[in-house]
């Protein structure tokens, strides 16, 4: 068995498992050991890579290859990068962190637990699709198990919010099968059949014009799940509704499925539709950066918060993207990185505290640094992380983007830096409004005061999840010789 | 050279911030004092042998000072341009370590007296720790980006130290608005960092300030609006600078910021952090000086002579002594600025410079013991306003003799420190433009004034009944005030130039007598009119007041800065922009999305009574198709 497809069969066994289980203490056993085995094996895969890197040189290491539908040259084809195996990492972290925040989840365990890891195989299977037509099918089977997730486990108005994520996530899902499927019926150019294949088809060169009518519609599918303006509306009342878990993973994972999918399909195959097109994408995401930081600013739930925060981020995956520039696109994948491990800790601390107080309006609570310090004190570590403070992942990523981004030769594309550089303050806002107004003052209600402090799985789940902040940050270097590598194939292609 | 050596000194800090903010639970409060104070002496000996060796032993070659770099790569952006970290010694960053190491000690010591019984003592000092390192990192920072990297980290230590008293809802507000106003600066910092980096190709102050090298000599090269883009460059990164250093317009942080612990008013905002804006710009100096003809010098001049008499006015008319003292400390800040925007560079011409960093560290100790002391006299009588002090001297000896030496040096009396470094500060604006002189001899008599304000008001004045007897503070706080004491007495007779100068030469500074007594004289006269004012109780000073009218509210309310800020902020970015893009969101861009599912789940309503179920509907639909396709070809096969 070859190391990537075990990213797919420990999940599957993992769920057969769940299957047969009776109760919650062992439903969340079985969940946490295959959790921790995915873990264990995102692990073994970085230095498996890295070893395998150095005598190998072909863009796409581990590959495997097998036909799945002949007549339409479907392929089950996998292999990774660097990039692939940050993404891996960040999954199987998040997937592990998520178990651990739902321990105490009590109704329909099983069932939870079991969409939570087709959902995480799904994202699995994404990222080390070499075949678009079988990373299309990982898509859908990732954004799936949302509806169910969220409509049977969330909370307030939960059928809409889960009916409307999933409409218009499915809605973006059509736009992109049109472009994939414009994209194969272009891709014989060389006379040796339609192809589905990443690699085949972007060095098969597909025809400008056919580039320039499906680049868009190709960007924009993925762009939706990466919460791009103006198609990011999905996002909070998502998040708001979602259970913490869900919401972990969903802005933790799912949403990098947007970014992941422009840089590996949309920029990769359609390099020239991407260079005719970028302008108006570039507005629209430096828009969406300050915009998304400004929305934020006005909130009162934590979690609309956080999903305005996300919007902005995201905002800034795209805009390096489309930068074209290796330096930006590390910064792309670094934030990218970043965003899922701080926006998944967000969530989970918010889970906790919700959990505890009851409500999310930031207005009703105050002075919880007070009565739950740990909580409170990851709270701001993470708010510090969310808006740039060296030392944490998000300075890390945001200034590879700016420098990145600042070395385009157009003076405009400058300019559109300077402005979503801008969004560091509108950020740094929000955040310490939040902080001062929920954390810090007097507290609010005499209730506050019996609150129990965290538990240990609670305590691992923060660990889990702010380890990898504080070492991106502390250390940057290992990471971006990781990804920094793997641009280079993808600069060529483009430029 | 040993390099192991100066990276302890930052180090032992951040080990120390680990330990405590780690076993933060574990440990005693008495053993996390005793731990902080050991892991800064230990610092603080590296330091001054660090200092002494430079100095004295191996930093010259022939008559020049150099420059020793060690560093390693820590981020990559392309192949020219990376983030390096690292230690630069040379003759600025080593005099800004001692600073930070005597200044950082004495307020170590002090607060174990100081926060005593306080129940965040073990976070307090892990604070203090991770804000040295951090200050240590950014004065040896060996380029723009570490020095951005740690500017960044004293601005969040400043930020949670601000913050401290996290119950007590103008704490948490001066915190945020210190971080905000802070990094809205730093927005301008890192647009020039972008700037500059890529149009040089690199962020090493080696190559940057080389005055023969590439970076200074292609200025020329491009330029945007009329002015090089590198004078663009180096403008927005003395946005970032006036930011820290509370320069007008972005000062309205700093007063605020008193809010914090005293100790940390001394350290942060008055010794340390708040120079950074004036150690960025001596540390770009011959890129300041040669860029463009020293275009950008000449905005920093004329904005530190308009801040240093704004400020001082200002600082004439506030209750508060924390406050005074912020503002004295902004308007001495600005100084040091005008005396950055005069300098010229080579030999005599580059007294400015050296006169900058003189008065910075001269400033530095006797700015540090004034707030020390005010921490003492806050401590014994519970307030922070002159209403309710007077008559101290009774009761607190030590407090008011190192109160009244510190405010002597400031005032600029010899033989102390102070009038040492503002003479030449004087003497260097003088030669320069004489509006500016003029300026800065007016700001040194209402510095004078000001400061004998509040020491006559707390020291003198009136006898209040006081509830309970003040009473001298406990040694831990009165030793490091004598320590203080000394320095301020002293250090100005350390001979500057020798040591540190634009071009790195010796320079020898004389004494310019007619300036010097023009000086001294107007420092007396500050004193006297004080003396007359406010030695006894009278309602002199309400006259005066009332007469001057207008110009006395302006002052009182600090000329209603704030309250343009919290219009600007409030009524237009937060009504006009952050609450209709939250409301544009909602209505407009969700509202087309929900629109688009209403209106096909409103189609379906409608077209849904074809799916009847009755039979003859359908019979019905099947015949009207048959007979339309009928139709359809007959009119087709006939044409």
């Amino acid at each position: 068995m070859d190391i990537l497809s075990l990213f797919l069969i420990v999940p599957a066994i993992t769920i057969l498992l769940l299957v047969f289980t009776r109760s919650l203490s062992q439903a969340r056993l079985v969940a946490l050991l295959g959790s921790i085995v995915q873990f264990a094996m995102s692990m073994n895969l970085v230095f498996a890579y890295i070893k395998e890197r150095a005598i190998n040189d072909s863009i796409m290491l581990f590959t495997r290859d097998l036909v799945w539908f002949e007549p339409f040259n479907i392929h089950y084809s996998i292999g990774a990068d660097g990039i692939t195996v940050t993404m891996i990492v960040l999954t199987s972290i998040v997937v592990m962190a998520g178990v651990f925040i739902s321990w105490k989840i009590n109704d329909l365990p099983k069932e939870f637990f079991i969409s939570l890891i087709v959902l995480a195989t799904g994202v699995y299977g994404f990222f080390i699709s070499l075949d678009l037509f079988t990373m299309f099918v990982f898509f859908e089977l990732a954004v799936i198990p949302m509806y169910l997730l969220i409509g049977i486990w969330g909370s307030g108005k939960r059928e809409f919010s889960a009916m409307k994520l999933t409409l218009m996530l499915m809605a973006a899902s059509a736009v992109l099968l049109v472009g994939i499927l414009g994209i194969y019926f272009n891709s014989d150019t060389g006379g040796n059949g339609f192809t589905f294949n990443i690699l085949e088809l972007a060095a098969a060169n597909i025809p400008a014009e056919a580039q320039k009518i499906f680049f868009p519609l190709t960007f924009i599918g993925f762009a939706v799940i990466g919460a791009l303006f103006p198609f990011h509306t999905w996002s909070p009342d998502g998040h708001a509704s979602a259970p913490t878990a869900v919401s972990m993973l969903h802005a933790g994972v799912l949403m990098k499925l947007g970014g992941y999918g422009v840089f590996r399909v949309a920029l990769y195959v359609l390099p020239e539709g991407a260079i005719e097109w970028s302008w108006i994408f570039i507005i629209l995401s430096a828009f969406g950066v300050i915009y998304g930081a400004f929305a934020a600013v006005r909130q009162t739930d934590l979690k609309y918060i956080n999903a305005y925060s996300s919007v902005s981020h995201l905002g800034l995956v795209l805009f390096a993207l489309l930068m074209f520039n290796k330096t930006a696109w590390n910064g792309a994948i670094i934030q990218s990185l970043s965003h899922g491990f701080m926006t998944a800790l967000f969530f989970a601390l918010i889970g906790m505290i919700y959990e505890r107080t009851h409500t999310r309006d930031v207005r009703k609570m105050g002075g919880l640094l007070k009565v739950i310090p740990m909580i409170s004190a990851t709270y701001v570590i993470a708010g510090l992380a969310s808006l740039g403070l060296p030392g944490f992942s998000g300075f890390v990523a945001e200034m590879n983007i700016f420098v990145g981004a600042f070395e385009h030769e157009n003076t405009y594309y400058r300019i559109a830096t300077v402005i979503s550089v801008s969004a560091i303050v509108v950020t740094a806002v929000y955040i310490l409004r939040v902080v001062g107004m929920m954390l810090m003052g007097p507290v609010k209600e005499e209730a506050y005061l019996q609150i129990p402090g965290v538990s240990w799985y609670e305590r691992i789940g923060i660990l889990l999840l702010l380890l990898p902040i504080i070492g991106i940050g502390v250390a940057p270097l290992w990471l971006s010789d990781l990804i920094y590598k793997s641009l280079h194939p993808f600069i060529q292609g483009v430029l | 050279m040993n390099y192991t050596e100066i990276l302890i000194i930052p180090f032992i800090p951040l080990a120390v911030f680990l330990v405590l903010g780690i076993f933060y639970k574990c440990i005693k409060p008495a053993v996390s004092g005793v731990i902080g104070v050991l892991g800064l002496l230990i610092s603080t000996l590296f330091s001054i042998k660090v200092a002494y060796e430079y100095f004295f032993v191996f930093g010259k070659e022939g008559p020049i000072y150099q420059t020793f770099v060690h560093k390693t790569v820590w981020m990559n952006f392309t192949e020219t341009l990376r983030i390096d970290m690292g230690v630069l010694l040379d003759p600025i960053s080593i005099m800004m370590l001692l600073v930070v190491s005597i200044v950082s000690m004495m307020v170590h010591l002090y607060s174990r007296g100081y926060m005593k019984g306080d129940p965040g003592y073990t976070k307090f000092f892990a604070f203090l720790s991770l804000f040295t390192f951090s200050m240590y990192g950014l004065v040896l920072a060996t380029n723009l980006f570490q020095i951005y990297i740690f500017w960044e980290l004293v601005g969040v230590s400043s930020y949670l130290l601000i913050g401290f008293y996290y119950t007590k809802p103008t704490a948490v507000a001066a915190a945020k608005k210190a971080f905000i106003v802070t990094r809205f600066a730093d927005l301008g910092f890192l647009i020039g960092i972008l700037i500059i980096g890529f149009y040089t190709g690199t962020y090493d102050f080696e190559l940057l300030n080389d005055p023969e090298g590439s970076p200074i000599l292609s200025w020329a090269a491009s330029s945007f609006f009329g002015m090089s883009v590198l004078s663009w460059g180096l403008l927005l990164i003395f946005i970032g600078g006036s930011g820290k250093s509370a320069m007008f317009p972005l000062h309205i942080w700093l007063p605020d910021a008193m809010e914090g612990p005293t100790p940390v008013s001394a350290l942060i905002h008055a010794a340390t952090m708040v120079v950074a804006g004036v150690y960025l710009v001596a540390r770009l100096f011959p890129m300041y000086y040669f860029v463009e003809e020293g275009i950008i010098l000449q905005v920093v001049a004329f904005v530190g002579g308009f801040s240093a008499l704004f400020a001082a006015i200002i600082a004439i008319t506030q209750n508060d002594i924390k406050r005074v003292l912020a503002y004295s400390t902004m308007s001495q800040l600005a100084y040091m600025m005008l005396a950055l925007g005069v300098s010229g560079y080579e030999g005599e011409a580059g007294l400015g410079y050296m006169a900058s960093m003189f008065h910075l560290f001269t400033h530095a100790m006797f700015k540090a013991l004034l707030f020390l002391c005010a921490g003492s006299v806050i401590h014994a009588v519970h307030s922070n306003y002159l209403k309710d002090m007077g008559g101290l001297r009774k009761y607190m000896p030590i407090t008011h003799i190192t109160f009244l030496i510190a405010a002597l040096a400031i005032a600029g009396i010899p033989p102390l420190a102070g009038f040492w470094s503002k003479d030449e500060i004087l003497v260097a604006v003088y030669q320069k433009d004489s509006l500016l002189y003029v300026i800065a001899l007016i700001v040194a008599g209402l510095t004078a004034f000001y400061m004998f304000r509040i020491y006559f008001g707390i020291f003198w004045h009136k006898d209040p009944e006081y509830t309970s007897t003040p009473h001298e503070s406990p040694a831990t706080m009165t030793i490091p005030l004598i320590i203080l004491a000394i320095f301020s007495a002293l250090a100005g007779f350390v001979p500057f130039g020798e040591f540190i100068s634009a071009d790195r030469m010796v320079l020898e500074a004389h004494l310019n007598v007619p300036l010097a007594l023009a000086a001294v004289a107007t420092g007396i006269a500050g004193i006297g009119l004080a003396w007359l004012f406010y030695r006894k109780e009278t309602d002199l000073p309400q006259k005066v007041a009332d007469s001057l009218g207008k110009l006395y509210t302006w002052s009182y309310h600090k000329f209603y800065i704030d309250e343009i800020y919290l219009f600007v902020t409030k009524k237009i970015l937060f009504k006009r922009v952050a609450e209709p893009a939250a409301r544009f969101d909602r209505r407009v861009v969700d509202g087309t999305m929900v629109g688009i599912g209403n209106s096909t789940v409103r189609t379906s309503e409608k077209i849904k009574g074809m799916q009847s179920g009755k039979v003859q509907d359908y019979a019905m639909a099947f015949v009207a198709g048959v007979l339309v396709i009928i139709i359809f070809f007959v009119y087709y096969l006939t044409e």
